[in-house]
This record gives structure tokens, sequence and C-alpha cells, in this order.
């Protein structure tokens, strides 16, 4: 039989869920600089978190559930993590000619003036 | 219910064998169906995640090229709306979870009240999304053609705000699907349906709303949260 | 001795009408419900790809307009990638065999097996609607911008239809995932599964979790095509490479969902037809689940060129080559398999032999391709062409036909002609290479795909390419007479024509509705072909 939890222990999660929803609120009015955004992703981590173990009764499911769970957020990672290697690393190469590949942030404004004819000057517009 | 359980026999003719009427047959045991419907639907709950995660991709990789105007989009958002929806949202998530504890101990009145309950709350979530929505509209901050928007960073603010509507719309649809749902099973409950024994469709929709209310818990912080020290409100 | 009989209730006969059909919940009926969709998208991207190859026998544009050739070769990738690669083999033999291999009465969500055949069909017709009232250009990778803003086709259409139709793959890995956890006979062990089955459950978790994201990717560019929104658009500040990471995140993994199951297949067909348990059963299981995980990592391979960091891309060449391992893994081990075993000379024993010839190729010049030099100037040739039909039609198409000419006796009761079946994959074989080996060549020296006029001097090659297409059609059409003819006048095949192990063929041909008549007890191993003594013809 499934466990049944006492009705208490819903409304303590739902204490717990408004209680990091105000911190989160609040944080967001305080400057943490860089760690603003760590910040509230922490927070919504948690509250998820407890939101699948005792809402979704997670923590009293099977190995097989656990492991479903689980395996969501490695492909999120992979989703994440991996498109990220290449937009955090473009601008990292610099070619010999001075170009540091196409794909850089787009600004589109009034074309800049034309560069002085160096020889073997880059231009900035994007490969041919 | 063994009535339930006798006409059910008798329904089978000649096969007559004791069990109960929600058993499907390509099952063996009540058990053993309801762990499947409940790993099916968390499959297709980590299928829904991945769903949005596309989207959340996109946003990701545009708050980190487009922080400004992130900030911008931002704190265009009503944070006490959106504020009051977080809070309506988790406690329908606690109201759904009571519904399933009622069917667990077999409390029919429980199980359609908070069910019924659970619905009103995601309507109220849903009527004050459409305020929200309207509100952008009337400042001509819906994407496309007409939209208008003063500042720098005008193309950025409105990748932001394709974004929240993406990511809201797409959401609000959850909603609508899960009211839906939730309006099936509480009929079911009524004509009860549920028993401690087999409770498994108040259970998945449970799971499926809980998780509808996961993704607000990340959209929240995600679209309102971007940082409000710039100014209040 | 005993010439067998149709059996008197099967799940064909037991109830008529169109009704019984429309709304079964038989996995079997199902199964074949979803190969009646899957063959008619298969002859209408036949028919694409001929007025593809047909234009491209001469080096002038004569036949069609530019744009109307873009539209041949997209409408040819959308038909054959998500309505018949995609589904092939797992929602058609799949269906039909995965409940009879472990044991079970059907498969866990009966009702949403026959949703998701409808889900099918309406993306399906979506699909097809947008092909008849004017069709797409935009190649079967929509592209943004073009797709989202320049294209003047119906790419809304075709993208809402292609949405749709994803949801039909989703349910399906789910119901298969569940299926093989919950729904085991009982001493069916994971270790003691017919090796289809492994493939199946790792084809269901990239079913399941890659879908969703081209799914809400479409949905992105419906958005911005149909209202206006900006995601990807160049103007706002957006990055169309965005797009191609997202999309790519799926279709990638896409064309493991399309491999794995036919390999499944392989697997099984290999075993039987050389009377040998499958030679590292455990390699071959683990590596279906490696190419399964490593397949999400790999996507990126199809942006090298597009723009992205060269640090990024090595790593996704790194990952590349990794994910070809477990691929070499199986191939090695199928070939032991067969290693002093008796090999038996029928159809599907042929199909095998071609995959494994045509596999081989394509996942090789794949590797040509994962290094990021050659790719420099391999991209978007006809070497990308080449290699990836080698695999999806030399690969997933061999491996379905093999499934088809394997398991036609249990689905059917009948047999049919040996000589026709070996036939066709002689001239499969000798149609596809000649098809598509000179593309290889044409996209070394150069050739571009996707462009219907080309230099004088590459039309050899081209023309031996559709030459190759003529024969190659010949070869798909004659099972449709085969085996239809089968279905009449076809010797009955008995519960175990091929003498083969696993529980699907103890049970009789066709299967009962309920498919066993008691509950099937496993005490073997997979594949115990030395312990059977059978005598075959």
């Amino acid at each position: 039989m499934s466990h049944i939890a006492p009705v208490k222990s819903y409304v303590i999660v739902f204490g717990t869920l408004m209680v990091l929803t105000s911190v989160t609120v609040a944080a967001a009015f305080t400057n943490l600089g860089t760690l603003n955004f760590p910040v509230a992703l922490a927070i919504a981590i948690t509250k998820a978190t407890v939101v699948i173990l005792f809402f979704m009764h997670v923590k009293y499911s099977s190995k097989l559930t656990k492991f479903v769970v689980a395996s969501c957020l490695f492909f999120l990672a992979c989703l994440f993590g991996l498109t990220f290697t290449d937009y955090m690393s473009r601008g990292w190469f610099t070619s010999p000619r001075g170009t540091t590949m196409a794909g850089t942030q787009v600004t589109v404004g009034p074309a800049a003036p034309a560069a002085p004819a160096a020889e073997g000057a880059a231009a900035p517009a994007p490969e041919p | 219910m063994p009535e339930a359980v006798a006409a059910h026999a008798e329904a089978h003719g000649h096969h007559a064998h004791a069990h109960h009427p929600a058993l499907q047959h390509h099952f063996e045991t009540l058990e053993q169906q309801k762990e499947a419907s409940v790993l099916g639907m968390w499959i297709f709950i980590i299928q829904e995640v991945m769903f949005f995660g596309g989207l959340l991709m996109a946003y990701f990789l545009y708050r980190v090229w487009y922080h400004e105007a992130w900030v911008e989009g931002s704190n265009e958002l009503d944070i006490v709306l959106g504020g009051i929806n977080t809070v309506v949202l988790i406690g329908s998530s606690l109201t759904m979870a009571l519904a399933v504890r009622s069917a667990q101990v077999g409390s029919k009145k429980g199980t359609v009240n908070w069910l019924i309950v659970t619905m009103v709350l995601g309507l109220v979530f849903l009527v004050i999304k459409f305020f929200e929505y309207k509100h952008k509209y009337d400042l001509n901050h819906i994407p496309g053609a007409n939209f208008v928007f003063e500042g720098p960073h005008a193309g950025q603010v409105q990748i932001f705000i394709s974004l929240y509507f993406g990511l809201t719309g797409l959401h609000a649809l959850h909603m609508v699907i899960g009211f839906v749902l939730l309006s099936v099973i509480a009929w079911m409950a009524h004509k009860d349906r549920f028993s401690p024994e087999w409770y498994t469709p108040v259970e998945m929709s449970g799971l499926y709303w809980h998780f509808v209310d996961i993704v607000w818990i990340f959209l929240f912080p995600l679209l309102y949260l971007v940082d409000r020290t710039h100014r209040l409100g | 001795m005993m010439t067998p009989t149709l059996p008197p209730v099967t799940y064909l006969n037991h109830k008529y009408g169109v009704m019984s059909w429309l709304l079964t919940k038989d996995h079997k009926r199902i199964g074949i419900l979803y190969m009646v969709v899957v063959t008619i998208a298969f002859v209408l991207g036949g028919v694409f790809a001929a007025g593809v190859r047909l234009e491209l026998t001469t080096p002038q544009g004569d036949i069609w307009s530019a744009d109307t050739y873009n539209k041949l070769f997209t409408m040819h990738g959308i038909a054959m990638v998500f309505f018949v690669l995609i589904p092939a083999v797992p929602a058609i033999l799949g269906n039909f065999v995965l409940p009879l291999m472990i044991g079970a009465k059907d498969v866990a969500f009966p009702k949403i097996n026959l949703i998701s055949w409808y889900v099918f069909v309406v993306g399906f017709i979506f699909t097809v609607g947008a092909m008849v009232f004017g069709g797409v250009d935009t190649g079967w990778t929509f592209y943004v911008p073009y797709s989202s803003s320049a294209s003047n086709t119906n790419v809304l259409m075709t993208g809402i239809g292609v949405f749709i139709t994803g949801f039909s793959s989703i349910l399906t890995g789910v119901n298969f995932m569940v299926t093989i956890h919950r729904m085991r006979a009982p001493g069916l062990t994971w270790f003691r599964l017919p090796l289809l089955v492994w493939a199946l459950y790792a084809t269901s978790f990239v079913q399941v979790l890659g879908t969703p994201v081209v799914a809400i990717t479409l949905f992105m560019v419906v958005l911005e095509r149909g209202l206006g929104f900006g995601i990807f658009n160049p103007a706002l500040g957006g990055d169309p490479v965005l797009f191609q990471h997202l999309f790519w995140f799926y279709s990638h993994p896409a064309v493991y969902i399309m491999i794995l199951p036919p390999m499944g297949i392989i697997s099984e067909v290999i075993a039987c037809f050389s009377r040998k348990s499958v030679f590292g059963y455990s390699f071959v299981a683990f590596s279906s689940v490696a190419i399964a995980l490593f397949g999400f990592m790999v996507w990126a391979h199809h942006l090298f060129v597009a723009g992205i960091s060269p640090y990024s891309a090595m790593v996704f060449s790194l990952l590349s080559y990794a994910v070809a391992i477990p691929s070499a893994v199986k191939t090695f081990n199928w070939a032991a398999t067969m290693h002093r075993g008796a090999i038996w000379w029928k159809t599907p024993m042929f199909f095998v032999f071609g995959f494994i010839g045509l596999f081989l190729v394509g996942g090789l010049t794949g590797l040509f391709l994962a290094a990021l030099g050659l790719d420099v100037h391999l991209h978007d040739t006809y070497f990308v062409v080449a290699h990836f039909h080698y695999i999806m039609v030399g690969g997933a198409i061999m491996g379905y036909f093999a499934g088809l000419h394997y398991y036609w006796p249990k689905m059917t009761g009948r047999m049919y002609s040996d000589i026709l079946g070996k036939l066709s994959a002689l001239l499969i074989f000798v149609g596809f290479n000649l098809t598509f080996f000179p593309q290889f060549i044409l996209g070394y020296l150069g050739m571009p795909r996707r462009y219907h006029v080309y230099p004088d001097e590459w039309q050899v090659f081209n023309v031996l390419s559709s030459a190759g297409a003529s024969v190659l059609a010949v070869g798909y059409v004659l099972p449709l007479f085969y085996l239809i003819y089968s279905l009449f006048k076809g010797e009955v095949a008995g519960a175990n024509p091929w003498g083969a192990t696993g529980l699907e063929w103890t049970t009789q041909s066709p299967p009962l509705p309920e498919n066993f008549p008691g509950q099937p007890i496993v005490e073997e191993e997979a594949y115990d072909y030395h312990k059977r003594e059978i005598k075959v013809a």
C-alpha cells in the first residue's frame, strides 16, 4: 500500500514553499551582484525538489521512479551544458588574421566607417 | 465494492472471475496496473520537462547575451500579480495533494471538494494571467508588427517578451488541459469510481498538476525577478 | 508430416469490419495500421525522390524550376524522415512483436497506442496537405531565418504537421518503456530479453527525451513566422544558430531512433539464420543503451561550419568518434555470431548481409565527416547525402525489410516466395550501391547538395546514380506484389517456420487476439539454439 502522509506534513511543505518564495522575492530586490541568478535558481531548484519529494511522493516511490526523475536532469544538463560549450567559448579563438569566428553577438547598427586599407587586415564582416 | 466486482464478473459470461472492475485485462494485478500507470505518467512528465527545456535554452542564452534587455523586460512585468499567482498555484498544489490523500483514505467528499478547490485556484491563476496579457496588449508590448518599446534595446526586449509569452502561454495551455483533466477526475470521484484500492487516476492527475506547478516555480523567478534592484514594482 | 493449417481463431479473423480495425486496441492490428500509412508515405517519398533524380540526370535545370526542385527534395526528406524512418521498425514491427516477445497480452497502454496512431495520421494529413497545397522548400531541416521569414511556402502547415506527428513518437516511446519495465513474463529477466527488446527500449528513451525538443523548436518557428515573435530573428538580436542547436539536439538522436530498432532486428535474424546465440549478448545489449546515451551528445557535428566555436566543435568531434564505438561493437559481435554458425540462406538473411555491408560503409564515412578538417570540405556536399543514405536506406530500411520478411509469417500465417524475396534483396542491394556510391565520389569532387544544376563534367556519376535509383525502385516495389500475393496463396507458415527461439515463435501464426493461450514462463536464456534440435529444409 502506498504511504499515506498526514495532512500536517503537506501543510508544512506548503509553508516551506511560501517561505522560500518570499526569500526569492527579497533576494531579487537585494543587490548580490553576479550571485543573484545562481541564488534564484538554487531557491527554485529547492522548491521544485520539495514538491517532487513530498507532493509527488517520490520520496516514497520505487527506485525506478527516482531514477527516471534523475535521468531527466541528465538530459537537461546535456542540452544546456553542451550548447553553452559553444556559446561560452566563442571569441576564445582568434585567427592569425585577427578574426574571432562568426557567431558572436550581433549588433545591428550603421555600417562602421571603412577601415584604412592595411594589408591582410580582417574586415569585421563574417567569413564569406 | 463487491457488487461492482460481481456485476463485472457477470459481464464476463462464462469466464467469471472476480477482480476489480478497473483492472484492465492485459494486466495481471491492480498493483501492476497502478505501477505501470505511475511510471508512464512520470516518463510523460520528463518529456514535458524537455519540452519546456528548449524554450528555456533560448531564454538562458539570450539572458547571458542581453542582460540589460532582460532586466528591462523583467521589470515591465507586474511582480505583485506574479507573486499572487505563485502563491495561488503553490496553494493549488497543496489542495491537489490533499485531494489525492482523500482518495487514498476513501473520502469521496474530500476528494471531490479538494479537487474543486484546486480547479478554482487554477482558474484564479488563469484570470490573473489574462489581465497580465491584456496589460501587455494595451501597452503595445505584444511582439510582432505592432510592437512598440522605448529604449535602446527594443529588439532584444522583444525577444524577452516573445519568450515570456512562449513560456507562460505554454504553461497556461498546460493549466487549461489540467483543468479539463481535473474536472473529469472530479466527476469520476463524484460517481464513486475511486476507493483506497484504486485511485490511480487521481494520483496521476496529481502528478501532472504538480508538474505544472514546478514549471511556474521556475518561470516566476526567471521572468519576473531578473533584477529588481534598479527600481521597485 | 502434417501440413500446417491456419489456426481457427486469430487476431485477424476474430472480429470483422472497418470499425473493428479503427477502434482496435490490439497492438498487432495497430502495427498493421501503422504499416499502411508508412507504406503510403514511403511511396510518396519515393515519388519525390524520382523527381529529384530525374532532374539530376542532366546538368541543366531543364525539368523543374529551382523552386520546384527545392520543394521536391524537402518533401522527400520530410516524408521519409518523419513518416517512414522514425516509425518503421518501432511502430510497425515493434508494436506487433514486443508484447509477444516478452510474453504479455498487449502493451501497457493499448488505448494510448491507438491514439498514437490517430495522432500519426492527423500529422500525416496536415503534412501531406501542406505538400499538396503548394509544398515546402526549406529543406527538411527548416533552417531559420529562411523558414521563419523569407520562404513563401507552406512552412506553418508543415511545421504543425510534424509537431503533431512528434507526439505519436513520444506516446509510443512511453508505452514501450513501461511495457518493457512492467510486463515481462515470469522468469524473463533483463539479460534473457531478446536483443530487439533492448534496442526498442533504448530507442524509446530517445523518442521520449529528444522529440519534445524539436517539437518546441518547431513551435518557436511557428510563433516567429505566424505571429511575428522574435526568437531567432537576427534583426532583433536573435541567433539563427540557436535554431540549429535546438533542431539537431533532437534530429541527431533521431537517427538513432531510426537505426537502433533495425539493429535489433539484425541481431534476431542473424542468431536465427546462423543457428547460434548472439556473440557477446551483454555487449550488444549495452551498446544499444550506449548509442542512445552518447547520441544525445554529438548533435553539433551538424553545425561544424555554421559558426560555432572551434573549441566546442572539437568536443563534439571527439564525442562523435566515441558514438561510433558501440556500433562497431555490434558489427563485430554480429560477425562473430556467424562464425562457425550454420548459415541458412533465406530472404531475411539476404537483407541482413545487405545491411551489414551498407551500414559498415555508411558508418565509416560518418567518421570522415566527424573529422573537423575533412568536414569543412565535405559539408553540404553529396558526400554527406551518400553517407546518410547508406545508413538510413542501406541500414535502417534494409533492417526493416529484414524484419518484415522475418516476421511476415508470424503476422500473416503465410510464407511468401523465397526466390522473389531474395531477388528483391539483390535488386535493392545492387540498385542502392549504384545510386549512392557515385554520390560519395561526387561529394569528394565538390558537388554541393540541394542544387538542381551542376557542371557538365559530373554528369556521368549523376546518370549512374539516377539509373541505380530505377533499379532500387523495382527492388522496393517487388515485395508489394509477392507479399500481398502470399496473403491469398502463400504456403501456411505454422507457429515457427524458421525454427527460431523466442516467445513470439511459441504461439500460433497469426497469433491469438490475446497472444498466448496461457501465461508463458521463461526458463531459458535468449537464443538457446544449441539446445534445439531443429531440422530445417
